[in-house]
């Protein structure tokens, strides 16, 4: 009934998606945070575009740009030896990109929260703005950072179109939870899809509830 | 005095578009009245080959509009058997059909087959492989990394696909290679990007104006697989099935059948 190997399958992509988030993301709204530049709107735009595009776009320019016949596939495939599109690494990259603005935007907020007197403060004795960034800003931050962590997570337990149009469905590589549910559907296993929807709905709600729980324990705190 | 000359100005507004919006509807109805719409759901295998078939259909009746969904005949069948409002069914097999009538979701009497599917090994044009020498033996070629093909799980070109390749004693060695289109189409797609280096997938798309110029096939032999007959019903939701055999009348009619066997297609007798 349950498709453990999706299962497993879904869960390291989300790991992995998450943890890239936080590679990439940190960096990215710690600058949106501090910075006074004017062109910053932009950059939040693009960041929030995930948000409101529909997942058959990225999909689309995923398929083409990195298919063999495009410079960025060709130079994709030089350097990893395979395609982006059916690939674990393939899904990886849509994941972040489809993922970004969850983590990114909590990640902004916690940071504009601080009140800057501690980055003065830590100026005055010499601190970099990297020292300042990874002694005061992140340990500050930590509890938007988890809650940006924990939604990519989520987020990326929950895609759908994209895999369905870059993955090609291989088992323990490109089936996540959501596709082999789409295949039970399909199927008419109808009990199946049952099983795997509602342990999805479990555990999404699990993480969102402590996510929330957390968040307001230490607000009150 | 000044929100009174505020409120009455916005109520001619809403006055005026009111009236606006009665009047497109009013037009709306009439239109309705005019023309009336058939949907049809169609197995991927006929993306193009419908579209003719359409078009013969909707220049005879001008007052109607033919409207087509493809998909899997499987996720199709699964949308009608769960009350989606199409009136015609085109399958890209025959068993799909009769179970929608087992479930008192199509018309008992409506059955009908119309066309009987063919398989190919598809390469796109720059591809070194010489498919139409070495046929399914292509799916060996060293340089595969990926062969793209229909999900046999509700695709029946799919579940053909993987027949014939273990009939001819391939599967085994390239079952790991695999991608599953969700439909036929979709696997055409992989392979005509490039993204997969070979493929299974019908004949009537391998022929369609857009895939014809892009690449190389080989027809599997048929008797590698079981016959691809494709069966249609019209379907017990539908409000003009007069309508909807009329269309059925087209697809088994000369014109239809002279658009299918242009299509790769083998007519039923």
């Amino acid at each position: 009934m349950m498709d453990w190997v999706a299962i497993g399958l879904t869960a390291r992509l989300a790991g992995c998606a998450a943890l890239a988030l936080l590679a990439i993301g940190l960096p990215i709204a710690y600058w949106l945070a501090t910075t006074h530049w004017r062109g910053r709107v932009f950059v939040e735009a693009v960041v929030a575009l995930p948000l409101v595009l529909p997942p058959t776009v990225l999909g689309f320019y995923l398929l083409v740009a990195f298919g063999p016949r495009h410079h960025f596939g060709q130079w994709y495939e030089t350097l990893t030896g395979h395609l982006l599109p059916f690939s674990f690494g393939g899904l990886l990259i849509a994941s972040v990109i489809y993922s970004l603005p969850f983590a990114v935007q909590p990640f902004t907020v916690a940071f504009r929260s601080l009140d800057p007197a501690f980055a003065d403060i830590a100026k005055t004795f010499g601190a970099t703005r990297l020292q300042i960034f990874w002694h005061v800003a992140v340990p500050m931050a930590w509890h938007g950072i988890l809650a940006g962590f924990v939604l990519s997570f989520a987020h990326t337990l929950g895609e759908f179109g994209v895999v369905l149009m870059v993955g090609g469905n291989i088992p323990g590589v490109t089936r996540t939870l959501s596709i082999s549910i789409y295949d039970q559907v399909q199927s008419l296993n109808y009990a199946a899809a049952a099983w795997n929807s509602s342990f999805l709905l479990l555990v999404c709600f699990a993480i969102l509830s402590i996510t929330y729980l957390l968040q307001r324990h230490f607000r009150i705190a | 005095m000044k929100a009174v000359v505020m409120q009455s100005r916005l109520s001619w507004a809403l006055v005026a578009i009111v009236g606006y919006h009665g009047a497109v509807l009013s037009l709306r109805a009439a239109e309705t009245e005019a023309t009336q719409t058939i949907t049809v759901a169609a197995a991927a295998d006929l993306k193009f080959a419908l579209d003719p078939i359409v078009a013969d259909f909707q220049k005879q009746h001008s007052n109607v509009t033919v409207r087509v969904s493809y998909g899997s005949s499987g996720n199709l069948f699964a949308q009608i058997d769960n009350g989606a409002p199409f009136d015609l069914f085109l399958s890209a097999d025959i068993d799909f059909p009769r179970k929608l009538i087992e479930n008192k979701k199509a018309v008992a009497d409506s059955l009908f087959s119309y066309a009987v599917g063919r398989i190919v090994v598809w390469v796109p044009k720059d591809s070194p492989i010489d498919v139409e020498k070495l046929g399914i033996e292509s799916l060996l070629t060293p340089s595969v990394r990926k062969i793209a093909i229909a999900n046999p799980e509700h695709a029946p070109y799919g579940r053909a696909a993987v027949a014939a390749m273990k009939k001819l004693g391939v599967y085994d060695k390239v079952s790991s290679k695999l991608v599953l289109g969700e439909n036929i189409a979709q696997a055409a797609q992989f392979v005509e990007s490039g993204a997969a280096d070979i493929g299974l997938i019908a004949l009537s798309l391998a022929v369609s104006p857009k895939m014809k110029g892009e690449g190389r096939y080989s027809e599997v032999p048929p008797d590698a697989y079981l016959r691809l007959e494709q069966g249609g019903v019209i379907l017990s939701a539908s409000k003009q099935p007069d309508l909807a055999r009329q269309f059925r009348a087209m697809v088994v009619g000369p014109q239809g059948r002279e658009t299918l066997q242009r299509y790769g297609f083998i007519l039923p007798e």
